[in-house]
């Protein structure tokens, strides 16, 4: 049982990239991958500050600014230099691996010992109980934040963005600056899940996140098949789909390692489960028709 | 209010495409007037709105908006004093938007965006009461995507928003283009009530030439990127269908 808890930590603690690729895939419509690098960045970050002994309330501003430079960067050479988002995503989270690699100063760093986020309160004696209430109070209150934001005013000129560009800039909106901002957002909350990711697992690796962005796309088309299935507009309904997805995700990977599926297979399982929940709702159409 | 002096617009200048597609126009709208502009295409007409709504930048001459240089504005930036409808309905909407949160940020449309939840009771009841005018039985569907109505809706819907900050320019460019005889006709009708209700400045290109007669205070026809004809509103008047027609004969 303790292995799908550890499924279940691990998909709350993706719901930051989830979060972040629902933005910038969803809300903005634009193919984000900067994901790779700004989800290691959040966790080197986080490494790095914890060996020097640094506070909670230093380390998550630090790693939230830290994804959110990355995100701007791309999002500035995607609307400036008007380079397709694909390749600005590509070209900024290659140059973060340097960057990630200066930062660590060596391509592991373990946080054995080392006060972190989950053993800042004790609500449980048992430490993986104790993970879940603080990784379920911390995701809670950025759900809340993001589902607020979307809410507003300006919310509601960022889903207008992503939707109808013409029509937002008729209405005052500089649409280069919003993307700017998003994908800021978007790569701020990737951040989150490595600064997640690396107090729960213990260790901060650079080569953590390659190919970590399908955890995202995985969770939000998960989301979307539900959302459309359902038929729901309600924005914080959607966000808590999205989070669903993450869980799911987790523990789709997690079944295939209980009934004794080789790890060298896991990525393949994962390429195929994204690809099925992607033309799943396209076979069933077709046969309607 | 609006001053356009000479101005020029090249598309990929020095190249075998090339378009000269406007070549030194001036026109003065005073405030209040309707404007209808009809021409082939390939005119130049929309090039000419967009250089005024902002989203085309002239290579030479000069725009004026109520007293302000905008030449070199961004559109966004322009939104102070203009709003737009455009010809395919969907530019004008966001569809995943329901139609309140649409007509949310039509609200604030010359503010910036803030971190506050601006749609409330009040705000609701108000967009319902604005969008009964239009007959259409919409007022009870405020909380449904726009992507769920039809074009015509969307027009109409489109035109209402632009009223709801202040607004003294509104440019049409063929919005009725892709609705259907009846739709059309709602859409007119709402613009020529808002047109004259808001004393709004208005520019309309049509290329139906029973809407250019039967609307606006003044005519013009473009062609190949020049003013062919300018008509006021008392030439307007003496003028007759058929002559119309005969222009594009």
């Amino acid at each position: 049982m303790d292995f799908y808890l550890t499924a279940l930590l691990q998909g709350l603690c993706f719901s930051g990239i989830a979060l972040g690729i629902y933005i910038s895939m969803k809300i903005f419509n634009i193919p984000d991958i900067t994901t790779d690098g700004s989800y290691t960045l959040g966790a080197v970050v986080t490494a790095v500050l914890l060996t020097h002994h640094q506070p909670t309330y230093i380390i998550l501003p630090v790693v939230i600014i830290a994804g959110g430079i990355a995100g701007a960067i791309t999002g500035i050479i995607h609307t400036k230099l008007k380079i397709n988002a694909l390749l600005a995503g590509i070209l900024v989270m290659t140059a973060l691996y340097s960057v990630n690699l200066r930062l660590m100063g060596r391509s592991n760093l373990p946080l054995i010992n080392v006060p972190s986020l989950f053993t800042l309160i004790n609500i449980s004696a048992d430490a993986n109980h104790n993970s879940f209430w603080i990784l379920l109070c911390f995701v809670a209150l950025i759900t809340l934040i993001i589902g607020y934001l979307l809410k507003t005013d300006f919310g509601l000129a960022m889903r207008a963005t992503g939707n109808s560009e013409s029509m937002i800039r008729s209405l005052g909106v500089n649409t280069d600056r919003m993307k700017i901002t998003g994908l800021a957002l978007a790569n701020a909350l990737t951040a989150l899940s490595g600064y997640l990711i690396s107090q729960l697992q213990g260790y901060t690796d650079i080569s953590m996140g390659i190919g970590i962005v399908i955890i995202g796309l995985g969770s939000v088309i998960i989301a979307e098949t539900m959302i459309n299935w359902l038929r729901i507009t309600s924005v914080w309904l959607s966000l808590v789909l999205v989070l669903t997805g993450a869980i799911i995700f987790q523990f789709v990977l997690a079944i295939t390692l209980d009934i004794g599926v080789d790890p060298i297979f896991l990525k393949v399982v994962t390429a195929v489960f994204v690809l099925l929940i992607v033309s799943l709702p396209r076979i069933n159409f077709r046969t309607a028709k | 209010m609006i001053d356009i002096d000479n101005i020029h617009k090249t598309f990929n200048t020095g190249r075998s495409n090339q378009v000269n597609a406007v070549n030194g126009i001036d026109l003065h709208i005073k405030s209040g007037e309707f404007v209808v502009i009809v021409g082939s295409n390939g005119s130049g007409k929309t090039t000419l709105l967009d250089m005024v709504a902002g989203s085309v930048f002239p290579n030479t001459g000069s725009i004026i908006i109520d007293g302000a240089d905008v030449t070199k504005m961004p559109d966004y930036r322009r939104s102070e004093w203009i709003a737009r409808v455009f010809q395919n309905p969907m530019s004008g909407t966001a569809s995943d938007l329901s139609i309140i949160d649409n007509f949310r940020l039509a609200a604030i449309r010359t503010r910036p965006k803030g971190l506050t939840i601006g749609i409330n009771d009040t705000f609701k009841n108000q967009v319902k009461e604005k969008i009964s005018t239009l007959g259409l039985g919409l007022e009870n569907k405020i909380e449904q995507p726009m992507g769920t109505l039809s074009g015509g809706q969307r027009q109409a819907l489109t035109l209402l928003m632009s009223v709801m900050d202040s607004c003294k320019v509104l440019l049409l460019d063929e919005p009725t283009a892709a609705l259907d005889p009846r739709s059309a006709q709602v859409v007119m009708k709402t613009a020529e009530e808002l047109i004259k209700d808001y004393r709004l400045t208005a520019i309309l290109i049509t290329h139906n030439l029973k809407d250019a007669y039967t609307y606006g205070t003044r005519l013009i026809l473009m062609g190949e990127g020049l003013v062919m004809k300018n008509l006021d509103a008392q030439q307007k008047s003496a003028l007759k269908q058929n002559d119309l027609f005969d222009w594009f004969g």
